[in-house]
């Protein structure tokens, strides 16, 4: 990804957040995003965000479940190996429900996890950069991507008028890299500019 | 449009959305902002441990060494160090299986159905109990595994392409469902657990001030920013995860039922095992949430997350679940008699009603534990008083292990051939020290977990702070006194 540079302005009130996401985007700034402590119900609407298609996808991983489960035993009970048990016969659908609905379930709870990891880019070891550290604590952060046509002044006396506090003008990495939070080597700089 | 514009009122149209009356009891005590909560909840994980602390944590690891020491025994010996004989073949570790199981079923209530019934309360117990039912599951998966003797070979179970022929696993019997079942529950669990934990661990991570902190946290909340669409997905993922675990939560301990209920034993072939169990489940597990977390909150000074009104409700969990396993017990007792079967009829009155029996002593035992003694719950004082609620919880949790003994053993110690009941069955210290060791596990890893990880998810109490925070429930009075007319007036938009 790229550094860029950001107007950041923090609020403490998700009261006083709420509108000034609406002026910020009616202004035409450009919101990189606003991180909060816990999810705001509704703030990603209020910023345009689409709704997410994670429900989609676990209900995609689940019917995969389901028919590989149905499909398996199907094959072993039929074709690979009968069993003749007690003379019932060799497709015992009732028996095989608890196992299809079980993996049924593994598949979509995993495919999902597996996705959101994805998505967000979650995994050990990744580091990204932060605006402010207490965004994970009681500070709601919102960072305004500079484009050529931004006025860093004039973007950072709106914020002030929509209630800001804290308002500054950072340079961040946008993308993740591997990393640990008590050091500020990467794992892998110097291929990586290589490769660049 | 609805925030454009409007300069914040008494109450602001936010906190309206959020209105929840004054009648619910609130569910954060005391005046509290968001960085109070982080403070509360963080401060003890990053204290250095305490001597209790430490007192605890050993006496845990002790007791799973002796766990570990009784499992070499029986690998070493083989099954036969265990007092299980014929007609008994299942005796403490399935009975233990059962019961470790059970345990778990109730953090997946409060963290999953709890979460699609919207209750607030959850939010205060549920990172608890969550990782009380990973560590209860990972206790209960001990005993069939070891159970099987020549456990080097426990991979069999699995359904896998071997050299056999291939020769696979028979998908028909339950046996091979509790695999799935429990592996499953296991892994969705986890999960679950550990997707709520990521910004809490995020939490922990920017505020750590030692090097290590910085390192351990920085791995495991997997750079978790709180970025809106990442908060976005994390609901939707919660909400499906709630709806998944929901069903699963009733299928693992229906399957569990099935164990029995599918095979032809006095005692054990009903239809009423599946609910039957499932309610046992909650109800035991509930208990041993009580257990855990009237310590827990005293020891962490949570009491104002985890307040006097969350017990209150638990303990109208375990009264509700306790009357419903007393009325399976019943009707159970008079289908057996009813249903005319001299083998069914025999096994209750004659192995476990009758207290003169053998066994009877179990039997009225676990009568009096689950069905007798919660009802004292009815009684909004008791409910509400800790000392009771802690002594009922452990008397549940003992009535509910014997009513797992009671209904392996006494149906297994005499069935259909008088000539091979058995002798009476008793474990041996090897039988009763694996049981300790599991004991040993569980507690090694809550203590561990209550030492490193926030006990009382933080994100979501935040989330629910504006609504059942104490300080903030007193500003709806303004509401609360509102005509009808006025109201609309008010907030119409």
């Amino acid at each position: 990804m790229a550094i860029k540079k950001f107007v950041v302005g923090c609020f403490y009130d998700e009261q006083v957040l709420f509108p000034a996401v609406k002026q910020v985007r009616k202004a035409g700034y450009k919101i990189h995003d606003v991180y909060t402590p816990f999810p705001i119900h509704g703030l990603d609407a209020a910023m345009g965000l689409r709704d997410t298609s994670l429900h989609t996808a676990g209900f995609i991983y689940g019917i995969t479940g389901t028919t590989v489960a149905l499909s398996f035993i199907t094959w072993v009970f039929t074709t690979d190996w009968p069993m003749n048990i007690g003379g019932k016969p060799f497709f015992a659908l009732p028996a095989w429900i608890p196992i299809t609905f079980e993996l049924t379930v593994l598949f979509a709870a995993v495919g999902m996890v597996l996705t959101f990891c994805y998505l967000c880019q979650l995994a050990p070891f990744v580091k990204k950069d932060h605006f402010h550290l207490r965004a994970t604590d009681d500070t709601f952060v919102m960072a305004i991507e500079c484009t050529e046509k931004t006025n860093e002044a004039e973007a950072q006396q709106f914020l002030e008028s929509v209630g800001a506090v804290e308002i500054n003008t950072q340079y961040r990495e946008t993308g993740w890299w591997m990393g640990r939070y008590d050091k500020e080597t990467k794992f892998f700089s110097e291929k990586a500019e290589a490769i660049s | 449009m609805l925030f454009e514009g409007s300069k914040p009122r008494i109450l602001s149209l936010m906190a309206l959305l959020k209105y929840e009356s004054q009648v619910r009891p609130p569910l954060v005590v005391g005046e509290k902002n968001y960085h109070d909560v982080t403070e509360d909840i963080c401060t003890p994980v990053e204290a250095n441990p305490s001597k209790l602390w430490w007192i605890g944590f050993l006496i845990s690891v002790a007791l799973l060494m002796f766990g570990v020491y009784s499992i070499y025994r029986e690998v070493t010996y083989g099954v036969g160090q265990w007092n299980l004989n014929r007609t008994i073949g299942w005796g403490w570790d399935i009975t233990n299986f059962v019961w470790w199981v059970g345990i778990g079923h109730a953090g997946t209530l409060i963290s999953a159905i709890l979460l699609l019934f919207r209750q607030g309360w959850r939010t205060g117990v549920n990172r608890a109990a969550e990782a009380m039912t990973i560590f209860a599951v990972m206790c209960a998966g001990q005993f069939p595994i070891w159970h099987m003797g020549r456990v080097w070979m426990a991979f069999f179970v699995l359904p896998y392409p071997n050299t056999r022929g291939p020769l696979w696993v028979n998908f028909n019997s339950p046996l091979l469902w509790d695999v799935f079942a429990i592996s499953t529950y296991f892994t969705v669990s986890l999960l679950f657990w550990y997707s709520g934990l990521l910004p809490d661990l995020a939490t922990l991570r920017d505020r750590a001030k030692v090097k290590w902190r910085k390192m351990f946290y920085g791995v495991t909340a997997f750079g978790w920013t709180g970025s809106t669409k990442h908060w976005q997905r994390h609901e939707a993922l919660s909400l499906v995860l709630a709806g998944l675990s929901t069903p699963l939560v009733l299928s693992v301990h229906t399957i569990v039922s099935f164990d029995f209920a599918t095979s032809v034993i006095p005692g054990w072939h009903t239809t009423i095992f599946p609910p039957y169990f499932v309610a046992g489940a909650i109800f035991s597990g509930f208990a041993m949430v009580q257990t855990l977390l009237l310590v827990t909150r005293k020891v962490l000074a949570l009491e104002e997350y985890i307040t006097i009104e969350h017990i209150e409700v638990m303990n109208k969990v375990i009264v509700l679940t306790g009357s419903i396993v007393g009325i399976a017990y019943l009707t159970e007792l008079f289908m057996a008699w009813y249903s005319h079967v001299n083998y069914e009829w025999f096994a209750f009155k004659e192995n476990r009603v009758n207290l003169f029996s053998p066994y009877g002593w179990a039997y009225w035992l676990m009568m009096g534990c689950n069905v007798i003694s919660p009802q004292i719950f009815w009684f909004r004082k008791m409910r509400r008083n800790l000392l009771v609620t802690f002594f009922m919880s452990i008397l549940v949790n003992i009535g509910m292990w014997f009513e797992r003994f009671v209904i392996i053993v006494t149906s297994l110690y005499r069935d259909y051939l008088p000539s091979s009941w058995s002798t009476y069955y008793s474990p041996t210290i090897w039988e009763v020290g694996f049981y300790l060791g599991t004991f040993g596990l569980f507690f090694t890893c809550y203590f561990l977990f209550a030492k490193f990880f926030p006990v009382i998810a933080v994100a979501e109490i935040k989330h629910i702070l504006k609504k059942n925070g104490e300080s903030y429930k007193e500003k709806m009075d303004v509401v609360e006194k509102e005509s009808v007319e006025e109201f609309a007036h008010h907030h119409a938009h």
